[in-house]
């Protein structure tokens, strides 16, 4: 994964709330085996409307969006944090997210940024005044600014710690194979397992 | 300290805890299906890696598999590609995968449950959000995404943030047609889609305690629909006569240390959630949704809110764009609304018991004329069950068209689509815009809605098909 720093780039308003996953990305662009290219299924019903905001210049060149209350919530799919990142989104700022999106977009590098409704608000309207106005979002400091305005946001400790360093989860954990080990042997015998296999016949 | 039933689940799993870090939780089971897996497995190819526990792996066929003709080579070459990626990968890793044709295929959720995989105090995950349902046996279940699917695989473990803890007490006699499906659509519309974020909900009450297991599921299962991460019911004696004689429930000796075990499995007297919520199951009638959220929902005898009404200016907007998709108007009562599609099954509604239901309503009655009955069972076993029962000649009898299992219509990424601008009552758990395919317009009801709706047209309850 690729270290996360601080990203400027041009803000988008998504003006609106319960943005679930389906809406970012339907479940037919869901059957490719591919891990890139899903940016043509971002939106996909939203982007068919000319007025809609990604089919508006500059904002279709955005790279933080900026979306109402409970963005990500419903599905699992990773493929919505995919979509949004093969589009060019560094970025994600909402007042709340699905708890399954913002591990997942924590896992890809996509930063979930956390502000009260009031910013939500107020960044909706200086990028409707102002056009391709840019947003930096400092992970470092866990502030983000658009123009004059700077409002701090939250991101939990851990998921901060790994973007900052760019780290890989599954080596992480194979660090501690000798822990996980120690668990397994200890775990009681009635425990199911899948093989062998028993069927009702 | 006393603790509730999700923290005793959690504190059993802890492999290790370092302050300032998730801890690494080990999981007991990973379930897989084609839509989520694919990427997972190329990334432990990429790095080398194997599957650490085979045999706590199952993978089944279900999201994208049409439910006719399930023996013929599938027709969307996509579809077709996904489904043989899977099947290449569990022959790769050496999993256990129950394809189409298998007599143990199905809608995962359904599957895991059924063979008696599913058991109290057990950690259970899958690329699904929808792995809530699992909660009903007193497990710590839930939807992960395509990263962490690698992860577990790769190591048996996932390292987790210590939810917050939530108690959802139901209680009372429910009034006749007010089933499982009625009371959590009632209770996301009270506590809204994101009501839960963050949350593992434990439901109890003497409601719950006298729900079958499949209601339980069918309540576990829509926990992710209000935003918590998973949902679960204590153990108790109908949780063990579920389990008891299941293919890989425990036997002999296995079994008596278990119920031992899952008898510990409750929250203790004085512990404390971090929030609380209460619903009068006494006071709820037959529930179904207007809008394109599941928490847009109202009692079948009300109208079509008024946006106007809503105090929230986010609500507001919502339920404005919500009618304009829907094509709706505000003050129609819900039972003039007329459907095209009716859609029975899912894993939140496709077991057999939702098949009874359905079937008892049914059954002498005929669906309405240009209204399709879909009813898709959620397993094949479920399938055989409701053939051994007649079932199956009920709905064919009525008009209704009987199919294989899958997840079908409950998701718009199989041959089962609705066209756009038509209309469903649906007994699946999300309404969202196109979810049942590009312009879709769906209603989330109970299998006895499904049925009674299936036979007047309009959205309708089984007492008005007597009068």
């Amino acid at each position: 994964m690729e270290r996360f720093e601080t990203h400027t780039g041009v803000g988008v308003p998504l003006r609106r709330s319960n943005v679930d996953t389906d809406q970012i990305i339907p479940a037919v662009y869901l059957k490719r085996v591919t891990r890139t290219g899903f940016e043509d299924g971002l939106f996909n019903s939203w982007r068919l409307d000319p007025g809609f905001v990604l089919n508006r210049p500059p904002y279709d060149r955005g790279t933080v969006l900026v979306a109402g209350p409970d963005f990500g919530t419903g599905s699992s799919r990773e493929h919505a944090v995919w979509a949004l990142q093969d589009y060019g989104f560094k970025a994600v700022i909402s007042p709340r997210f699905g708890d399954i999106f913002k591990g997942n977009a924590g896992k890809a590098g996509l930063l979930t940024a956390q502000v009260d409704e009031a910013v939500v608000e107020a960044l909706w309207q200086a990028l409707e005044d102002r056009p391709g106005l840019e947003i930096t979002v400092d992970l470092t400091s866990r502030r983000l600014s658009a123009g004059a305005d700077s409002h701090p946001f939250l991101i939990d400790d851990y998921t901060r710690y790994r973007l900052l360093n760019g780290l890989d989860d599954i080596s992480l954990t194979l660090a501690h194979e000798a822990e996980i080990a120690a668990f397994e042997a200890a775990r009681p015998s009635f425990k199911p397992t899948t093989w062998p296999i028993r069927t009702a016949g | 300290m006393a603790r509730t039933l999700s923290q005793k689940i959690w504190d059993d799993h802890v492999v290790r805890s370092n302050a300032g870090e998730p801890d690494l939780l080990y999981i007991d089971l990973q379930l897989c299906h084609e839509v989520t897996s694919p990427q997972a497995f190329d990334g432990l190819r990429l790095a080398g890696r194997r599957v650490r526990r085979p045999d706590l792996t199952l993978a089944t066929e279900d999201h994208n598999t049409p439910t006719i003709d399930i023996l013929a080579p599938i027709a969307d070459p996509v579809s077709r590609l996904q489904v043989d990626t899977l099947r290449r990968n569990a022959a790769e890793f050496g999993l256990r995968l129950h394809s189409l044709g298998d007599k143990d295929q199905g809608v995962v959720h359904v599957v895991g449950p059924q063979l008696g995989l599913t058991q109290p105090g057990m950690t259970i995950v899958c690329g699904d959000s929808h792995t809530s349902t699992h909660g009903a046996f007193g497990a710590l279940a839930f939807g992960i995404g395509t990263s962490e699917v690698e992860h577990v695989l790769a190591t048996q473990t996932l390292p987790q943030a210590r939810p917050k803890t939530m108690a959802v007490t139901i209680t009372g006699r429910t009034p006749d047609e007010v089933t499982a499906k009625d009371i959590v659509l009632s209770l996301i519309a009270r506590v809204g889609t994101g009501g839960g974020a963050g949350y593992v909900a434990e439901y109890r009450g003497d409601t719950i305690d006298r729900l079958s297991m499949e209601g339980r599921m069918t309540i576990c299962n829509m926990s992710i629909e209000w935003g918590a991460r998973a949902g679960l019911v204590a153990p108790d004696q109908t949780t063990l006569d579920y389990l008891r004689g299941r293919p890989h429930a425990p036997q002999g000796e296995d079994w008596e240390q278990a119920c031992a075990y899952w008898r510990t499995l409750r929250s203790d007297p004085d512990a404390v959630f971090d929030r609380e919520v209460e619903i009068d199951a006494s006071q709820l009638t037959p529930f179904v949704t207007w809008g394109t959220n599941p928490g847009q929902g109202v009692g079948l005898d009300q109208a079509v809110p008024d946006p106007a009404t809503f105090p929230d200016p986010v609500e507001r907007a919502a339920a404005e764009r919500a009618l304009t998709y829907m094509a709706l108007e505000a003050g129609t009562p819900m039972r003039q609304i007329t459907v095209d599609t009716v859609f029975l099954g899912s894993c939140t509604n496709g077991r057999i018991e939702d098949l009874r239901l359905a079937a008892s309503v049914i059954k002498g009655r005929r669906v309405a004329s240009g209204v399709r009955l879909l009813v898709v069972p959620g397993s094949a076993r479920v399938r055989s069950q409701a053939i051994g029962e007649g079932l199956d000649q009920v709905f064919l009898a009525a008009g209704a068209e009987w199919r294989e299992a899958g997840c079908s219509m409950c998701l718009g990424m199989n041959p089962d689509t609705l066209g756009p601008g038509q209309r469903s009552a649906s007994t699946s758990n999300r309404n969202f815009e196109g979810r049942q395919g590009k312009g879709s317009r769906t209603h989330l009801v109970s299998p006895a809605v499904a049925a009674a709706t299936a036979v007047v047209g309009r959205l309708a309850t089984p007492s008005d098909l007597s009068s």
